[in-house]
């Protein structure tokens, strides 16, 4: 099957978008690299290729895990399917 | 993949190889910028390296400076270079740390002659050099002759998933095979530092390492005006969906595979413990960190893209590749290797470096890359602070 969206490590609660763009309530394939494995995930908002789609609910203060490694910290709660990017996440960084 | 064990290449005076053969008009400061340029435009086959800088400069700038210059005009990819300054102390240090490879260099000042009568004596000698260096021949050398850096650019969140990753694989296959690799972009290391920190071979690579990101980062804190999230990551970093430094610095550290470093190395600072993996401390600007590689004498580079970035380097050859396939479509004139069907997993990370590895080697071999083709020569002195 054809893959959507592509996690890094099985720890992460973010994908990538790795198809043009995902429609919103369209059901995704996602494919966890780190051990080869597979899941689904149905989207809540229309996101681009190379945009991340939160796999879990999370609240303000909860950190982004990709790679396996934290990359920044919830400014905004975000749902399960939802798009995560610079309008709800922030570098804990400078 | 059975990888090649040698590659065509020019064999220099000191043992080196190039992977190309250039005779470079190399100004020592701003103001023999168009004294180069008219030379090289006299003497075909020669190429000027105009910049912006080389007056009242001091100190570690100043080093610096000079590290950079004698560095390119040593660079293996060059067979022979003239050098021109405005005053001749300054022209005569640049030509005698280039002269200790044996290679062909002549320099030439323009005060009590002007302009035009330094380009008469210069085109001279730029011919006589060119014509030189044309009967050299390509001879087999091995692989571990290759020095390869590496550095991202327009990164976005493919360059971390599949074109990092695909230079990371490079590396863990050509490392044991014994040539000299190079990484560097320090601020854009900013929150996997401390993963990174625990990839030094030894300890004291390990401490160098933090020594040095901790003063990069503190002279970014010093300098910031706002929290830097204009610049880092860029406009089109976010475009392409990083949302952080912390993600753009995870991604950016893909592209060493599991190798670890054995050196830290200043700016434009040649590599003297043999062959490996080594950080360079550069800023993440393209054109500056290839600049610096270059002169610290890497003779191939490897440049993962996401969004597209189209960057070159008049002397080291830059190999473009990508994992996105809209920049593929958009801009394919730009990208050397496309492996883009990783993302689509119609190619297997493994697959992916042995395509980049057949692409290097072809380029190695003489195949121009894109950004040769294109005219892409971006030389970029980098300047520590204000001069005198």
């Amino acid at each position: 099957m054809a893959t959507d969206i592509i996690i890094h490590d099985k720890k992460d609660n973010v994908g990538v978008v790795v198809i043009e763009k995902i429609a919103p309530k369209q059901d995704c394939a996602c494919w966890i690299m780190e051990d080869d494995s597979s899941t689904n995930i149905q989207s809540a908002d229309e996101i681009p290729l190379g945009h991340k789609i939160a796999m879990v609910d999370l609240k303000e203060g909860d950190t982004i895990l990709k790679y396996g490694h934290d990359i920044g910290k919830v400014v905004k709660s975000i749902k399960k399917g939802e798009h995560v990017h610079v309008h709800n996440v922030k570098t804990k960084k400078w | 993949m059975e990888i090649p064990k040698s590659f065509l290449g020019y064999k220099r005076e000191n043992g080196r190889a190039g992977t190309r053969n250039h005779v470079i008009i190399l100004p020592v400061d701003d103001i023999s910028n168009a004294c180069a340029e008219a030379v090289a435009n006299n003497i075909k086959g020669t190429i000027a390296l105009p910049h912006s800088y080389g007056r009242l400069q001091f100190g570690a700038d100043l080093e610096l400076h000079f590290r950079t210059m004698i560095g390119t005009g040593c660079n293996p990819n060059v067979a022979a270079v003239i050098v021109i300054g405005i005053e001749p102390k300054w022209t005569k240090k640049i030509v005698d740390g280039i002269a200790k490879t044996g290679k062909p260099v002549e320099g030439f000042h323009i005060e009590r002659t002007g302009d035009i009568g330094t380009t008469m004596k210069a085109s001279k000698k730029a011919q006589e050099f060119v014509m030189w260096a044309s009967e050299k021949q390509r001879e087999e050398c091995p692989l571990s002759d290759l020095w390869i850096s590496v550095k991202c650019g327009e990164s976005d969140t493919t360059s971390g998933l599949a074109a990092n990753p695909t230079v990371g694989n490079l590396m863990d296959k050509l490392e044991p095979l014994g040539v000299h690799l190079c990484f560097g972009e320090t601020s854009e290391l900013t929150g996997a530092e401390q993963v990174c920190a625990t990839r030094g071979a030894t300890k004291e690579a390990s401490e160098k390492f933090m020594k040095t990101w901790s003063s990069y980062n503190d002279f970014i804190l010093k300098e910031a005006t706002d929290d830097l999230s204009e610049s880092q990551p860029t406009a089109g970093n976010i475009a392409g969906g990083l949302t952080t430094i912390e993600e753009k610095a995870f991604g950016n550290f893909q592209k060493i595979g599991n190798c670890k470093f054995i050196d830290v190395l200043e700016p434009a600072e040649e590599p003297t413990k043999g062959k490996g993996l080594y950080f360079m401390d550069t800023s993440s600007a393209a054109a500056e960190c290839v600049t610096l590689q270059a002169a610290a004498g890497f003779n191939i580079h490897l440049f993962p893209t996401g969004q597209g970035n189209i960057v070159g380097n008049p002397i080291e050859p830059v190999v473009k590749l990508t994992a996105n396939p809209l920049t593929v479509k958009g801009m394919g004139e730009h990208i050397d290797c496309d492996v883009s069907k990783i993302l689509s997993r119609e190619m297997n990370l493994s697959e992916a470096g042995d395509e980049l590895i057949k692409t290097t080697l072809r380029v190695a071999n003489g195949r121009l890359t894109c950004a040769e083709a294109l005219g892409h020569r971006e030389f970029v002195m980098t300047k520590l602070y204000r001069s005198a």
